[in-house]
């Protein structure tokens, strides 16, 4: 579904992405972990186009990311991006956040919009908050708005950036529980998390990356009972012993 | 004795309605010729392409740098004879495009106030440039220029009694004529200002209703 080929990036002189090849199968879940700066955003985010590479390719369900003759708008479409400070628009209900992008590029009938945005806040568990503006929402409320937001385009494939970063703790359970349940589903997903626990429960490889480059994928079992690498093994030491 | 005195102004009430008239006419026209020119320009002036950045640069560096009398008199005796605009419409132009200039940075600065995260999520979602644009950055940044663009507005009613040196029979020329004839300074000025700031206050009173209206977010 996705695959990343020799992918290379630099600002100035810092190489901030590092011959990068990875390949994500349909319906699997990849965790992206590491130490911070070590360019799993910046990799995430040029899977959907926000940030440019200087060679190698991106191909996401048989598109080319990156190639000019691509209209990245229509492959946006397919995938879904929630973003660590969750970017709603303050200016619309959670409703019309999740509506707007239907409407505008999907040119889906205003009446069905709506309808399908109250659908899946209620499975969310924001039936009640459909007519909230972003800042009346909790940090938790406004990133599964966000998720709605993401899923109302009908992806084929989810990018979450630290989808829980910026979350009070007690709320953390809830989007995590959100995303789980997307697994669940089959959805195609890469996630950039510091959630150790939730990376070893739903994810079905472990991307580690140090320094722009892919240090070791794993599946879960393998990368936290026995790492291959010491860079692996000493992050985890870091964040697993504290 | 006192009504000797105030008598110039409700004897010339009529004259002084027609020329409040014309101040009026004349801002609005300047108003709506400056508000998509300012937009337009402050659009170029945030927009990636260099020359498009570049001449709304030189746009607005130009004519904030020039006084708006002088702008006038070069409307009105250079370009406005050439084109035959009559005095009216060269105070309409100059001030339009001078106007134009302080809102294209009022613009500037309102979209630049919105989060890069928004043009982000709106591209995310499949949005063109431009429909995340008009639909995500544009009525963010509409709020939040509503003050400043209310203290244009008002700036540009009060800069339109400048149009009296090219002979527009505004608010402030009907003023002169009348202090000339009756040699009632004070009374005919003191009148004026009220009926200048009585404009200016409906107007930013107009303002805040609509700030308020839209304050429901964030």
């Amino acid at each position: 579904m996705i695959q990343i080929k020799q992918v290379n990036k630099s600002y100035g002189s810092m190489h901030v992405l590092q011959n990068i090849n990875l390949e994500v199968p349909e319906s699997h879940v990849y965790a992206l972990i590491g130490p911070s700066g070590a360019g799993k955003s910046t990799l995430i985010r040029s899977i959907n186009g926000l940030e440019t590479i200087h060679s190698g390719e991106i191909i996401v369900d048989g598109i080319s990311v990156h190639e000019k003759s691509t209209d990245i708008n229509k492959l946006r479409t397919e995938i879904g991006f929630v973003f660590q400070s969750f970017n709603l628009y303050p200016h619309l209900t959670a409703m019309e956040n999740v509506a707007i992008a239907p409407i505008q590029v999907k040119k889906t009938p205003k009446k069905q919009a709506v309808e399908k945005a109250k659908d899946l806040l209620t499975s969310l568990g924001l039936g009640e908050k459909c007519h909230s503006y972003p800042s009346q929402l909790s940090g938790g409320q406004q990133q599964r708005v966000a998720i709605a937001r993401a899923l109302a385009m009908d992806p084929a494939v989810m990018l979450f950036d630290e989808p829980t970063s910026a979350l009070d703790p007690e709320m953390i359970k809830e989007v995590l529980d959100a995303i789980r349940k997307l697994a669940s589903s089959g959805m195609t997903m890469v996630v950039v998390t510091h959630e150790m626990g939730f990376a070893r429960e739903i994810c079905d490889q472990i991307v580690f990356m140090a320094e722009g480059k892919i240090v070791e994928i794993a599946s879960p079992e393998q990368f936290f009972t026995n790492p291959k690498t010491e860079r692996a093994k000493d992050f985890l030491s870091k964040v697993l012993n504290h | 004795m006192g009504s000797s005195g105030w008598s110039v102004i409700t004897d010339n009430w009529g004259l002084l309605m027609k020329g409040l008239l014309t101040t009026l006419e004349l801002s609005a026209f300047a108003l709506l010729l400056s508000i998509p020119v300012g937009i337009l320009i402050g659009l170029c002036r945030v927009s990636k392409n260099r020359i498009l950045s570049s001449a709304a640069v030189s746009y607005v560096e130009f004519i904030r740098g020039v006084p708006l009398l002088v702008l006038l008199m070069w409307m009105y005796f250079v370009l406005g004879r050439f084109l035959k605009l009559g005095p009216f419409w060269s105070g309409v132009v100059a001030l339009g495009i001078f106007s134009a200039a302080f809102i294209a940075e009022i613009v500037r600065a309102g979209i630049q106030a919105v989060p890069r995260g928004q043009m982000e999520a709106a591209r995310s979602s499949g949005m063109t440039h431009i429909q995340a644009m008009r639909f995500i950055i544009l009525p963010q940044a509409f709020r939040k220029v509503l003050p400043p663009m209310a203290s244009q507005f008002i700036t540009l009613i009060k800069d339109s009694s400048l149009v009296s040196v090219i002979s527009v029979i505004d608010l402030t020329q009907v003023a002169k004529n009348l202090v000339a004839t009756s040699f009632k300074a004070l009374e005919v000025w003191t009148s004026i200002a009220i009926i200048y700031f009585c404009i200016t206050f409906l107007l930013s009173q107009l303002i805040n209703l609509l700030e308020r209206r839209y304050r429901v977010t964030e």
